[in-house]
């Protein structure tokens, strides 16, 4: 397939037999803001890739511009070696398997009916019944989908989305607003098909999620990337094992909290101290010594390993889920 | 991997096949589209129905001898009722269209009327009537010689009634508003849902979808207009008096020009309330112009090739050219023309400025 991509595309083939999908300088601005930046990333084949970013990040717009359903305003954009706009659009979305964010598929027809329409748009398509033993759904097969839980209405769209046999997956916030064990239960469909040998770009602002799912990720906030790794190299980078999280009355200064031994890093959000601490049993003790020293009253203290949440919050001072 | 290239089922049957399901298990839908129509024929023919003897209905002022004479010599007219009433009386029964006519004595000698006058609305049907009828009746049994000889032949044959002019405009109003109200909520609803831009993304061709949804209307079409059609025939025996292919023919451009229309007014808007504004806006109009409950000939001669430009008049016209007048299918060539124009343009136009997110 490789192969046949168009000669354009100007790059080496070894960029394009092993890159999925890939951007460069894109931004997209509506109206009065700019949703996205200046994104440069690239999708390997056979990953999953991970956009992790509080709302309004500009994850969802970067999304379907690459799923060619937004245009860029600035920026190339190159999906299985083919531009959008290259007049191929349909061959290519015949590769393409997409779960949008906030999709309601119509209420009134039952999951079977509903994956045999998708099923209908593409050329080839898995049989039906493997794709709904594949989302679990075989009990709710002739169940309306006006009548299943939330979790099942993901796994349908999931199922919707790969009904094709995808190359590149792309998933916009599979998960947001279900309960763990309905999290879980996507996050298996998700792995199965990346053990398919399928790609996978995805959107969310999980740590867990993308911890669990991603072999790369791309930290994103305003429109921009401000780190692109591999989850454990991101949390590595915040030189911290544990984080400490603590509140006094009445506060402490800055000054006092970042000169202390075994602590590389400082946040102060809401009257929470973050501590991003390399020997934690150097620091901790230290900290209490200070709080004593200074006449504060603890109020609270927890520690934890070191996340993406709390590599997130060490770039841009807040939380991935700010609202 | 375990792709199938067997047994695949093309996308415009699916769509369509999709459409007409979520349809079919909208009860709301089956109402409107079955049900109200059905309601209004049976609501309007009991109404308007041809009534045996329709009488009219006079009264006489005053309990003077005279005006129980005038009552007197009226009564044996077997085309009125008569009551004696007070002026009061007489000038409310009047307003209210109680009564036709109120007829008062003017002038008496020893109890018997010389002169009369007759007090009526000359906007009401009924008032001229009733007059004519009062004063024949009077100089008749006063003595009124008839100079020539009549014969009277009372027509009141299926053909010519209201009904019969109803039916074809039901048929012609239902085909609207089920093929727009029906396409419009339908594809603004996709659109909110993200329906619209999920479908999108996926290698479905746009006009397959927006075909379907013409498919879907032949079949909504054939049960929308059996059920009226065969409702106004078992009841009130109404005839189709052309060829029954001419009336699906005609229902079927019908159908899909509305169903065109349809897709045209749901193209942009975003929202329920935006489309139902848009709906109503195209619709209404035609509601009143187009001759579904009464002829468009009352309007102003002026008026009436716009109205006839209309693609709802022109449905109705050529509805009630087969079914009533029994003219066959070419007789209705300008009104078929405009129909198909109408449709073909707005599909057109629609295909063009969809928004698809």
């Amino acid at each position: 397939m490789e192969a046949s991509s168009s000669p354009e595309t100007g790059h080496s083939v070894a960029s394009e037999s092993s890159v999925a999908a890939r951007c460069a300088g894109l931004v997209k601005r509506y109206e009065d803001v700019v949703a996205v930046a200046g994104v440069d990333l690239a999708v390997l084949r056979g990953e999953c890739f991970g956009l992790l970013g509080p709302n309004g990040a500009g994850k969802t717009t970067t999304v379907e511009i690459l799923e060619g359903l937004t245009r860029p305003d600035e920026g190339i954009v190159e999906v299985l070696g083919t531009h959008w706009g290259s007049g191929s659009e349909h061959a290519l979305r015949e590769r393409l398997g997409v779960q949008l964010q906030e999709t309601q598929l119509g209420e009134k027809l039952t999951v079977e009916e509903t994956l045999r329409l998708f099923a209908s748009f593409f050329a080839q398509s898995r049989p039906l019944a493997e794709i709904i033993a594949t989302v679990e759904l075989e009990e709710k097969k002739h169940a309306r989908v006006g009548k299943l839980s939330g979790g099942q209405k993901q796994r349908l769209a999931l199922a919707c989305a790969l009904v094709s046999d995808p190359e590149l997956l792309f998933l916009d916030e599979p998960t947001t607003g279900l309960d763990p064990q309905a999290r879980l239960k996507v996050w298996e469909v998700v792995e199965r098909f990346r053990s398919r040998g399928g790609t996978v770009l995805l959107t969310t602002h999980y740590m867990e999620e993308a911890s669990r799912l991603c072999d790369r990720v791309a930290i994103m906030d305003h429109g921009k990337i401000l780190a692109l790794d591999r989850p454990a190299v991101l949390v590595a980078a915040l030189a911290a094992d544990q984080i400490v999280e603590f509140r006094v009355r009445p506060d402490l200064s800055l000054d006092v909290l970042a000169g202390l031994v075994g602590v590389s890093g400082v946040v102060h959000r809401e009257g929470v101290w973050k501590l991003s601490v390399r020997r934690i049993g150097e620091a901790l003790p230290a900290l209490l010594a200070e709080i004593e020293r200074h006449g504060v009253t603890l109020e609270s203290l927890a520690t934890h390993q070191a996340t993406l949440e709390d590599v997130f919050v060490s770039m841009t001072g807040r939380a991935l889920r700010d609202e | 991997m375990s792709r199938s290239p067997v047994s695949r089922p093309h996308p415009l049957i699916e769509l369509t096949r999709a459409r007409l399901l979520e349809f079919l298990r909208e009860p709301e839908a089956i109402f409107w589209v079955f049900v109200f129509p059905v309601l209004l024929a049976v609501a309007l023919g009991i109404a308007f129905r041809t009534k045996p003897v329709d009488k009219l209905h006079a009264a006489v002022v005053g309990t003077n001898p005279s005006a129980k004479r005038v009552a007197a010599l009226l009564a044996g007219s077997v085309d009125l009722t008569v009551a004696v009433v007070t002026p009061a009386e007489a000038a409310q029964a009047l307003r209210s269209g109680k009564v036709d006519v109120v007829v008062e004595s003017s002038a008496e000698r020893d109890g018997h009327p010389l002169a009369v006058t007759y007090r009526y609305d000359t906007t009401r049907p009924g008032g001229r009537a009733a007059r004519l009828a009062v004063d024949d009746a009077l100089q008749r049994t006063l003595g009124r010689p008839d100079r020539l000889d009549t014969r009277e032949e009372r027509v009141a044959q299926p053909g010519n009634r209201y009904i019969d002019f109803l039916i074809p405009g039901l048929v012609g109003l239902n085909l609207m508003g089920s093929g727009m109200w029906g396409l419009g909520f339908a594809v603004v609803q996709a659109r909110t849902r993200k329906l619209l831009k999920r479908f999108a993304a996926t290698p479905m061709r746009r006009s397959h979808y927006l075909l379907s949804f013409m498919f879907s209307r032949l079949v909504g079409l054939v049960l929308e207009v059996v059920v009226v059609v065969g409702f106004g025939w078992l009841l009130f025996g109404v005839a189709v008096r052309g060829a029954l292919l001419d009336v699906a023919v005609i229902s079927l451009i019908g159908a899909l020009t509305f169903a065109g229309i349809g897709l045209l007014v749901a193209a942009r808007p975003r929202t329920i309330e935006g489309v139902s504004g848009w709906m109503n806006l195209v619709q209404l109009p035609m509601w009143l112009l187009s001759g579904s409950f009464f002829s468009y000939e009352r309007f102003p001669a002026v008026a009436h090739p716009f109205i006839r430009a209309l693609p709802l008049t022109a449905l109705n016209d050529a509805l009630r050219a087969v079914i009533n007048d029994g003219a066959p299918l070419v007789a209705s060539w300008q009104a078929v023309g405009v129909m198909v124009l109408w449709g073909m343009a707005s599909f057109v136009l629609a295909l063009k400025l969809f928004r698809w997110q």
